[in-house]
Protein backbone atom coordinates (compact mmCIF):
# COMPACT_ATOMS: atom_id res chain seq x y z
CA UNK A 1 0.00 0.00 0.00
CA UNK A 2 1.37 3.61 -0.72
CA UNK A 3 1.96 5.70 2.08
CA UNK A 4 -0.64 8.55 1.08
CA UNK A 5 -2.80 5.57 1.15
CA UNK A 6 -2.28 4.69 4.60
CA UNK A 7 -2.65 8.25 5.82
CA UNK A 8 -5.75 8.67 4.22
CA UNK A 9 -7.69 5.70 5.35
CA UNK A 10 -6.11 6.37 8.99
CA UNK A 11 -7.82 10.12 8.53
CA UNK A 12 -10.97 7.84 7.84
CA UNK A 13 -10.69 5.72 10.55
CA UNK A 14 -10.16 8.13 13.14
CA UNK A 15 -12.18 10.70 12.05
CA UNK A 16 -15.52 8.45 11.57
CA UNK A 17 -15.50 7.55 15.41
CA UNK A 18 -15.03 10.81 16.21
CA UNK A 19 -17.94 11.64 14.35
CA UNK A 20 -20.33 8.75 13.97
CA UNK A 21 -22.34 10.49 17.29
CA UNK A 22 -23.23 13.46 15.59
CA UNK A 23 -25.31 11.05 13.22
CA UNK A 24 -26.23 8.80 15.43
CA UNK A 25 -26.55 10.32 19.17
CA UNK A 26 -30.22 10.30 19.81
CA UNK A 27 -30.93 6.38 18.29
CA UNK A 28 -27.97 4.46 20.28
CA UNK A 29 -27.71 3.44 23.78
CA UNK A 30 -24.76 1.19 24.50
CA UNK A 31 -25.16 -1.66 26.87
CA UNK A 32 -22.82 -0.68 29.87
CA UNK A 33 -20.81 -4.11 29.07
CA UNK A 34 -19.43 -2.43 25.83
CA UNK A 35 -18.89 0.76 27.58
CA UNK A 36 -16.84 -1.23 29.68
CA UNK A 37 -15.06 -2.77 26.68
CA UNK A 38 -14.50 0.43 25.05
CA UNK A 39 -13.25 2.13 28.04
CA UNK A 40 -10.31 -0.75 28.37
CA UNK A 41 -9.15 -0.75 24.81
CA UNK A 42 -6.49 2.21 25.10
CA UNK A 43 -4.93 0.47 28.16
CA UNK A 44 -5.06 -2.84 26.49
CA UNK A 45 -3.53 -1.17 23.42
CA UNK A 46 -0.75 0.60 25.39
CA UNK A 47 -0.08 -2.40 27.21
CA UNK A 48 0.39 -4.30 23.81
CA UNK A 49 2.57 -1.38 21.97
CA UNK A 50 5.16 -1.32 25.37
CA UNK A 51 5.88 -4.62 25.49
CA UNK A 52 7.33 -6.21 23.43
CA UNK A 53 8.21 -3.36 21.44
CA UNK A 54 10.43 -1.73 23.63
CA UNK A 55 12.90 -3.95 24.24
CA UNK A 56 13.74 -3.24 20.24
CA UNK A 57 15.01 -0.09 20.56
CA UNK A 58 18.75 -0.98 20.17
CA UNK A 59 18.81 -4.32 18.03
CA UNK A 60 20.17 -7.49 19.90
CA UNK A 61 20.06 -5.31 23.28
CA UNK A 62 16.81 -5.22 25.09
CA UNK A 63 18.53 -3.48 28.37
CA UNK A 64 18.43 -0.37 27.11
CA UNK A 65 14.71 -0.09 26.17
CA UNK A 66 14.01 -1.76 29.75
CA UNK A 67 15.96 0.59 31.06
CA UNK A 68 14.53 3.94 29.36
CA UNK A 69 10.80 2.54 30.26
CA UNK A 70 11.97 2.15 33.98
CA UNK A 71 13.14 5.56 33.72
CA UNK A 72 9.57 6.72 32.02
CA UNK A 73 7.66 4.62 34.60
CA UNK A 74 9.31 6.01 37.51
CA UNK A 75 9.26 9.81 36.36
CA UNK A 76 5.39 8.85 35.25
CA UNK A 77 4.68 7.40 39.24
CA UNK A 78 6.17 10.93 40.51
CA UNK A 79 3.84 12.94 38.48
CA UNK A 80 6.42 14.73 36.60
CA UNK A 81 5.18 16.16 33.90
CA UNK A 82 4.99 14.40 30.11
CA UNK A 83 8.08 16.40 28.57
CA UNK A 84 10.28 15.33 32.29
CA UNK A 85 9.29 11.89 31.69
CA UNK A 86 10.03 11.91 27.44
CA UNK A 87 13.03 13.90 27.91
CA UNK A 88 14.71 11.59 30.86
CA UNK A 89 14.18 8.02 29.37
CA UNK A 90 16.14 9.80 25.93
CA UNK A 91 19.04 11.07 27.60
CA UNK A 92 19.39 7.52 29.74
CA UNK A 93 18.87 5.90 26.11
CA UNK A 94 21.63 8.38 24.84
CA UNK A 95 23.83 7.72 27.69
CA UNK A 96 23.51 4.16 26.99
CA UNK A 97 24.12 4.26 23.44
CA UNK A 98 26.97 6.14 23.39
CA UNK A 99 28.80 4.11 26.52
CA UNK A 100 27.91 0.44 25.47
CA UNK B 1 -25.02 52.03 14.87
CA UNK B 2 -23.58 49.32 12.08
CA UNK B 3 -19.85 49.65 13.41
CA UNK B 4 -21.01 49.74 16.97
CA UNK B 5 -23.60 46.59 16.28
CA UNK B 6 -20.97 45.09 14.73
CA UNK B 7 -18.18 46.31 17.69
CA UNK B 8 -20.19 44.37 20.24
CA UNK B 9 -20.33 41.04 18.70
CA UNK B 10 -17.15 40.98 18.08
CA UNK B 11 -16.92 41.83 21.86
CA UNK B 12 -18.85 38.65 22.50
CA UNK B 13 -17.33 36.44 20.01
CA UNK B 14 -13.53 37.06 21.53
CA UNK B 15 -13.36 36.52 25.23
CA UNK B 16 -14.99 33.05 24.57
CA UNK B 17 -12.40 32.13 22.61
CA UNK B 18 -9.39 33.34 23.90
CA UNK B 19 -10.16 31.96 27.15
CA UNK B 20 -10.48 29.01 25.30
CA UNK B 21 -7.36 29.41 23.64
CA UNK B 22 -5.77 29.99 27.30
CA UNK B 23 -7.13 27.10 28.24
CA UNK B 24 -5.55 25.40 25.84
CA UNK B 25 -2.37 26.35 26.34
CA UNK B 26 -1.42 23.48 29.09
CA UNK B 27 -2.68 21.22 26.52
CA UNK B 28 0.22 23.15 23.64
CA UNK B 29 2.70 22.22 25.97
CA UNK B 30 2.61 18.92 26.38
CA UNK B 31 1.90 18.76 22.67
CA UNK B 32 4.80 20.65 21.33
CA UNK B 33 8.02 18.36 22.69
CA UNK B 34 5.94 15.05 21.32
CA UNK B 35 4.64 16.09 18.16
CA UNK B 36 8.58 17.71 17.72
CA UNK B 37 9.68 14.37 18.26
CA UNK B 38 7.36 12.56 16.38
CA UNK B 39 8.12 14.57 13.43
CA UNK B 40 11.89 13.86 13.54
CA UNK B 41 11.76 10.32 14.39
CA UNK B 42 9.04 10.05 11.45
CA UNK B 43 11.32 11.85 9.23
CA UNK B 44 14.18 9.98 10.34
CA UNK B 45 12.44 7.10 9.69
CA UNK B 46 12.45 7.68 5.93
CA UNK B 47 8.45 9.14 5.66
CA UNK B 48 8.54 12.39 3.57
CA UNK B 49 8.38 15.54 5.79
CA UNK B 50 4.97 16.75 3.73
CA UNK B 51 3.90 13.14 4.42
CA UNK B 52 4.62 13.63 8.26
CA UNK B 53 3.27 16.68 8.14
CA UNK B 54 0.18 15.40 6.63
CA UNK B 55 -0.48 12.85 9.00
CA UNK B 56 -0.71 15.08 12.18
CA UNK B 57 -2.77 17.56 9.96
CA UNK B 58 -5.26 14.75 9.22
CA UNK B 59 -5.26 11.75 11.65
CA UNK B 60 -4.22 14.38 14.86
CA UNK B 61 -4.12 11.48 16.99
CA UNK B 62 -0.62 11.18 18.48
CA UNK B 63 -0.24 7.79 19.95
CA UNK B 64 -1.60 6.22 16.27
CA UNK B 65 0.82 8.13 14.59
CA UNK B 66 3.98 7.31 16.78
CA UNK B 67 2.49 3.50 16.18
CA UNK B 68 2.53 4.13 12.33
CA UNK B 69 6.49 4.49 12.37
CA UNK B 70 7.19 1.79 14.52
CA UNK B 71 5.13 -0.25 12.27
CA UNK B 72 7.19 1.06 9.61
CA UNK B 73 10.24 0.11 10.83
CA UNK B 74 9.18 -3.12 11.89
CA UNK B 75 8.53 -3.38 8.10
CA UNK B 76 5.03 -3.23 7.57
CA UNK B 77 2.92 -0.82 5.59
CA UNK B 78 -0.40 -2.13 4.88
CA UNK B 79 -4.33 -3.03 6.66
CA UNK B 80 -2.93 -3.89 9.48
CA UNK B 81 -1.79 -0.25 10.10
CA UNK B 82 -5.36 0.98 9.27
CA UNK B 83 -6.94 -1.51 11.51
CA UNK B 84 -4.54 -0.69 14.81
CA UNK B 85 -5.45 3.04 13.91
CA UNK B 86 -9.27 1.91 14.17
CA UNK B 87 -8.91 0.03 17.32
CA UNK B 88 -6.68 1.99 19.05
CA UNK B 89 -8.47 5.59 18.26
CA UNK B 90 -12.08 4.05 18.75
CA UNK B 91 -12.33 5.37 21.96
CA UNK B 92 -13.20 9.00 20.59
CA UNK B 93 -16.48 7.20 19.84
CA UNK B 94 -17.00 7.21 23.08
CA UNK B 95 -15.49 10.33 23.91
CA UNK B 96 -17.66 12.46 21.23
CA UNK B 97 -20.80 10.29 22.58
CA UNK B 98 -20.15 11.82 26.15
CA UNK B 99 -18.71 15.02 24.78
CA UNK B 100 -22.11 15.56 22.89
CA UNK B 101 -24.57 14.26 25.56
CA UNK B 102 -23.27 17.56 27.15
CA UNK B 103 -23.61 20.07 24.25
CA UNK B 104 -27.16 19.55 23.03
CA UNK B 105 -28.22 22.66 22.20
CA UNK B 106 -25.51 23.25 19.40
CA UNK B 107 -26.37 23.32 15.42
CA UNK B 108 -24.42 20.03 13.57
CA UNK B 109 -22.20 22.77 12.07
CA UNK B 110 -20.49 23.05 15.54
CA UNK B 111 -20.92 19.68 17.12
CA UNK B 112 -18.93 18.32 13.92
CA UNK B 113 -16.33 21.04 13.88
CA UNK B 114 -15.96 20.03 17.91
CA UNK B 115 -15.77 16.70 17.38
CA UNK B 116 -13.12 16.86 14.98
CA UNK B 117 -11.17 18.70 17.02
CA UNK B 118 -11.56 15.83 19.67
CA UNK B 119 -8.35 13.59 21.44
CA UNK B 120 -7.86 12.52 24.86
CA UNK B 121 -6.21 15.83 26.28
CA UNK B 122 -8.89 18.44 24.88
CA UNK B 123 -11.71 16.09 25.80
CA UNK B 124 -10.46 16.23 29.23
CA UNK B 125 -9.50 19.60 29.35
CA UNK B 126 -13.09 20.63 27.74
CA UNK B 127 -14.98 18.09 30.63
CA UNK B 128 -13.25 19.87 33.04
CA UNK B 129 -13.59 23.44 32.32
CA UNK B 130 -16.65 23.71 30.28
CA UNK B 131 -18.98 24.90 32.92
CA UNK B 132 -16.99 27.95 33.46
CA UNK B 133 -17.51 29.95 30.25
CA UNK B 134 -21.21 29.07 29.99
CA UNK B 135 -22.31 32.68 29.73
CA UNK B 136 -19.84 33.60 26.82
CA UNK B 137 -20.52 30.92 24.49
CA UNK B 138 -19.34 27.63 25.47
CA UNK B 139 -19.10 26.73 21.32
CA UNK B 140 -16.62 29.41 21.30
CA UNK B 141 -14.66 28.27 24.46
CA UNK B 142 -13.99 25.14 23.00
CA UNK B 143 -13.04 26.04 19.58
CA UNK B 144 -10.60 28.18 20.89
CA UNK B 145 -9.00 25.35 22.98
CA UNK B 146 -9.45 22.83 20.47
CA UNK B 147 -7.56 25.34 17.54
CA UNK B 148 -4.78 25.92 20.07
CA UNK B 149 -4.12 22.26 20.47
CA UNK B 150 -4.61 21.31 16.67
CA UNK B 151 -2.13 24.21 16.35
CA UNK B 152 0.36 23.07 18.81
CA UNK B 153 0.38 19.54 17.21
CA UNK B 154 0.61 20.26 13.50
CA UNK B 155 3.12 22.80 13.87
CA UNK B 156 5.23 20.89 16.10
CA UNK B 157 5.50 18.05 13.55
CA UNK B 158 6.97 20.75 11.24
CA UNK B 159 9.11 22.13 13.52
CA UNK B 160 10.43 18.15 14.24
CA UNK B 161 10.33 17.60 10.65
CA UNK B 162 12.63 20.15 10.06
CA UNK B 163 15.03 19.14 12.92
CA UNK B 164 15.14 16.08 11.37
CA UNK B 165 17.78 17.12 9.26
CA UNK B 166 20.00 18.75 11.77
CA UNK B 167 19.52 16.16 14.70
CA UNK B 168 22.09 13.04 13.88
CA UNK B 169 20.40 10.00 13.30
CA UNK B 170 22.56 8.61 16.54
CA UNK B 171 20.46 11.07 18.60
CA UNK B 172 17.47 10.73 16.52
CA UNK B 173 17.45 6.93 16.96
CA UNK B 174 17.40 7.87 20.72
CA UNK B 175 14.16 9.45 20.31
CA UNK B 176 12.58 6.76 19.48
CA UNK B 177 12.44 5.49 23.63
CA UNK B 178 10.06 8.68 23.35
CA UNK B 179 7.10 6.67 22.34
CA UNK B 180 7.31 4.26 24.59
CA UNK B 181 8.02 6.77 27.36
CA UNK B 182 4.77 8.37 26.23
CA UNK B 183 2.68 5.32 26.28
CA UNK B 184 4.40 4.79 29.54
CA UNK B 185 3.74 8.08 30.64
CA UNK B 186 0.05 7.95 29.97
CA UNK B 187 -0.45 4.42 31.23
CA UNK B 188 1.36 4.80 34.82
CA UNK B 189 -0.96 7.50 36.23
CA UNK B 190 -3.94 5.42 35.16
CA UNK B 191 -2.61 2.22 36.93
CA UNK B 192 -2.57 4.51 40.11
CA UNK B 193 -6.03 5.57 39.74
CA UNK B 194 -7.46 2.10 38.95
CA UNK B 195 -5.05 -0.99 39.38
CA UNK B 196 -7.56 -2.91 36.81
CA UNK B 197 -6.29 -1.05 34.58
CA UNK B 198 -2.95 -2.15 35.07
CA UNK B 199 -4.05 -5.98 34.79
CA UNK B 200 -5.44 -5.23 31.68
CA UNK B 201 -2.42 -3.55 29.93
CA UNK B 202 0.04 -6.29 31.36
CA UNK B 203 -2.69 -9.17 29.78
CA UNK B 204 -2.34 -7.21 26.89
CA UNK B 205 1.62 -7.49 27.02
CA UNK B 206 1.67 -11.18 27.32
CA UNK B 207 -0.68 -11.44 24.74
CA UNK B 208 1.07 -9.39 22.12
CA UNK B 209 5.00 -11.13 23.11
CA UNK B 210 2.78 -14.56 22.26
CA UNK B 211 1.16 -13.55 19.19
CA UNK B 212 4.41 -11.91 17.82
CA UNK B 213 5.79 -15.52 17.33
CA UNK B 214 2.57 -16.37 15.39
CA UNK B 215 1.73 -12.91 13.43
CA UNK B 216 3.27 -9.81 12.02
CA UNK B 217 3.91 -7.07 15.07
CA UNK B 218 1.25 -5.01 13.82
CA UNK B 219 -1.12 -8.29 13.77
CA UNK B 220 -0.07 -9.05 16.94
CA UNK B 221 -0.58 -5.60 18.81
CA UNK B 222 -4.32 -5.38 17.04
CA UNK B 223 -5.03 -8.79 18.53
CA UNK B 224 -3.69 -8.65 21.68
CA UNK B 225 -5.41 -5.46 22.35
CA UNK B 226 -8.71 -6.67 21.45
CA UNK B 227 -8.85 -9.57 23.85
CA UNK B 228 -7.04 -8.17 26.74
CA UNK B 229 -9.70 -5.38 26.32
CA UNK B 230 -12.35 -7.94 26.89
CA UNK B 231 -10.95 -8.25 30.64
CA UNK B 232 -12.31 -4.59 31.36
CA UNK B 233 -15.66 -6.26 31.07
CA UNK B 234 -15.36 -8.51 33.85
CA UNK B 235 -13.95 -5.38 36.40
CA UNK B 236 -16.27 -3.14 38.23
CA UNK B 237 -14.40 0.31 36.72
CA UNK B 238 -16.05 2.91 39.09
CA UNK B 239 -17.86 5.42 37.55
CA UNK B 240 -16.69 6.10 33.81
Amino acid sequence: MSLYLVILLMALVTITPRLAPVLIMDRVFLPSWTRKWLNSIPYAVLGALIFPGVLRIQEGNPGVGLLGALVAGVCAYLRLPMALVIGSSIVIVMMMRFTL
Amino acid sequence: MRVEQVYQEREQILPGFWQGVISGLPIAMGYIPLAISFGVLAVQAGIPMGASVLMSVMVYAGASQFMVINMILLGSLGAEIVVATFVLNFRHFIMSMSFLSKFSKLGNPWRIGLCLGLTDESFTMGCLTFDKPKAIGVERYLAGLMITAYSAWVGGTFIGGLLAFVIPPEIGMSMSIALYAMFIGLLVPAVKACWTTGVIALAAAIFSTALSYLVSAGWAIVLAAIFASFLGVFFDQGDQ
